[in-house]
């Protein structure tokens, strides 16, 4: 009894909360959902403790999927599993599958490198190149593969500066170091570094967290531009920001995938008592 | 206000403990350089830089001697060895730091450790056999060979330990633009570690000129200049250590001075090496 209105009175005030949400109101037809990529009981053991375990969840092409989750639940883990990052990390393991385009990413005879060429990433910490000009920092991804067409490079360059919101900042510096920039500007640089190899997939983890609300802006506005070219999957702390920008959301808690469904869903009726208790704030 | 001056007290003391010990490591230092100027200034002249050595009757009787053959030995020979342990060694390096996993990777610790330890002469022993026994000869290749020995594992560690300071997250921001692991290691962490491996060169380097032992049987030495660029490969070699070396064991006086002013120029050729090397490597971006 106790128990009952409990719940009921958590899911009015979701309700009402939600009301502060903006969704980014694309409706989801079952027609324009087709599948990218898929993880089946995905599950990263970093030596004997968990980072995510069983996770099962689809990756819906054009669309944005946001992570959400307090710290520490494993969101950073999953995303690093996406593009074999934790190829490079010796103690953690990975178990289960990675299907993209429902080939899976782990199998013996796929390359990593052609992996991470379509699916992008932008770190939680920016992490420019330091000896590299911000210009060489952003055109990295080509210029270190063997193109070398200058005309091709400056266009790519502006493009994902601009992109990334910080071409005005930089445009008459571009030969500075990378690490000359502030935090905020080596986020955003480091988001035109993945834009500018145009990635079919973008996993960014917590791409807004040192931004000021107006970089912040045009960071998700870029999002909803990406969208109609590439899959984005989003990490963030801000549930305003999940609600803003995707289009599903995934909801974890210590490495468990506790639901995923589509952002209006989580946000306004969650199925699980976790999220909405997450939601609510009670804590987190 | 007690305990501040209390602080103040210690902060001097430690400060005084500092100085002093900066002084005591700087001391022999000095000592040296002054020791090595005095007794080695009044034996360089012109000569000294456009003369071969020749017979002890030359300097005994004033007739023009100098080490031009062991100064071009001396660059010859520990430049050859610097072109054949730098690849080597740097390759190791880049294997150790960034290949961890790798097959070989426990094998080469252990080789690279055991060359470290090794004493230098038995690494000219090692060039005896390798290279002068079937070339037939001293040469200054073997030389070379001998003292890319001696720089190879202290490159190797260095590169090693400069490649590992650079943190993983560069590594990862690479492989996530698409790069290969080569190519991440190569334009990446390699010119972020760039100051560390210059210094690993220089260590292994500066070692590498002063050694005298592995010369020994491999260049041997010589008291005349060759007649072409090729006697200073192919021909036993003169080089200032072992030359500074055999000039201070002689009966003659004369050629004790000399042996002084060898080691000047030993000490000169280094202090150009590394700041050549310095100047050469500049930071192109002060990074913090
Ligand atoms: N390299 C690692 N080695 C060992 N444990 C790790 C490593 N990386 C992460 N973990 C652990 O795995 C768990 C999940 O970490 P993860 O970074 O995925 O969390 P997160 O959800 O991204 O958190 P945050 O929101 O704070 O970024 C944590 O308990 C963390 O301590
Ligand atoms: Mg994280």
């Amino acid at each position: 009894m106790m128990e009952n209105l409990t719940k009921e009175k958590s899911l009015t005030s979701i309700i009402d909360t939600s009301s502060e949400f903006q969704f980014n109101g694309v409706k989801s037809t079952a027609s324009d959902m087709k599948i990218r990529m898929e993880t089946k009981n995905l599950t990263v053991m970093y030596g004997k403790s968990t980072g995510i375990k069983d996770v099962s969840i689809p990756i819906y092409d054009n669309k944005v999927t946001a992570l959400i989750g307090p710290s520490g639940c494993g969101k950073t883990t999953f995303l690093r599993a996406l593009n074999r990052m934790h190829d490079m990390t010796r103690i953690a393991k990975v178990t289960g599958e990675v299907l993209l385009d429902n080939k899976n990413i782990y199998d013996e005879d796929v390359n990593p490198v052609i992996i991470r060429r379509k699916i992008g990433m932008v770190f939680q910490k920016p992490t420019p190149f330091p000896t590299m000009s911000i210009y060489d920092n952003v055109v990295a991804g080509l210029k270190l593969v063997g193109i070398r067409k200058k005309s091709l490079l400056q266009d790519v360059c502006e493009k994902a500066l601009t992109q990334a919101a910080l071409f005005d900042e930089v445009k008459d510096r571009l030969n500075d170091s990378g690490v000359s920039l502030s935090g905020g500007q080596q986020q955003r640089l480091s988001i035109a570094r993945a834009l500018a190899v145009e990635p079919e997939v973008l996993l960014m983890d917590e791409p807004t967290s040192s931004l000021d609300p107006q970089a912040t802006t045009r960071i998700e506005e870029l999002i909803h531009t990406l969208k109609n070219d590439v899959t984005i999957i989003i990490i963030t702390h801000n549930m305003q920001q999940a609600a803003r920008v995707s289009d599903k959301t995934a909801f974890f808690y210590v490495g468990d995938l506790v639901e995923m469904g589509d952002t209006r869903n989580i946000f306004t009726k969650p199925k699980e008592k976790k999220t909405e208790e997450y939601l609510t704030g009670r804590f987190g | 206000m007690k305990t501040l001056r209390y602080r103040n007290i210690r902060d001097k003391v430690m400060e005084s403990i500092i100085i002093i010990s900066t002084v005591l490591v700087l001391l022999p230092l000095i000592i040296i350089i002054v020791h090595v100027v005095v007794h080695g200034i009044s034996a360089i002249n012109w000569e000294f830089f456009t003369e071969e050595l020749g017979s002890p009757s030359r300097a005994i009787q004033g007739r023009p001697t100098g080490l031009v053959h062991t100064i071009l030995g001396t660059v010859v020979v520990d430049f050859m060895a610097l072109a054949l342990a730098v690849p080597i060694g740097i390759g190791a390096g880049i294997m150790l730091s960034e290949y961890p996993d790798h097959v070989l990777n426990p094998t080469l610790r252990i080789m690279n450790d055991t060359l470290n330890g090794m004493p230098a002469i038995l690494k000219g022993l090692f060039a005896f056999v390798l290279i002068v026994k079937p070339m037939g000869t001293f040469s200054g290749f073997a030389g070379a060979v001998a003292l890319a020995f001696v720089m190879i594992p202290i490159i190797a560690r260095t590169t090693e330990s400069a490649l590992m300071s650079i943190p993983w997250s560069l590594r990862e921001a690479g492989l996530a633009i698409g790069l290969p692991r080569w190519r991440v290691v190569l334009s990446t962490v390699m010119p972020a570690a760039k100051t560390g491996l210059v210094t690993g060169i220089l260590i292994g380097f500066a070692r590498a000129a002063g050694e005298a032992a592995p010369l020994l049987f491999t260049s041997f030495g010589n008291n005349y200049l060759p007649n072409n660029w090729l006697g200073f490969i192919f021909e036993p070699v003169d080089t200032l250590p072992q030359r500074l070396y055999s000039l201070a064991i002689s009966p003659y006086s004369e050629w004790h001075s000399m042996g002084w002013a060898a080691a000047i120029v030993l000490l000169l050729f280094v202090i150009v090496c590394f700041v050549g090397a310095r100047l050469l490597t500049r930071k192109k971006f002060q990074t913090n």
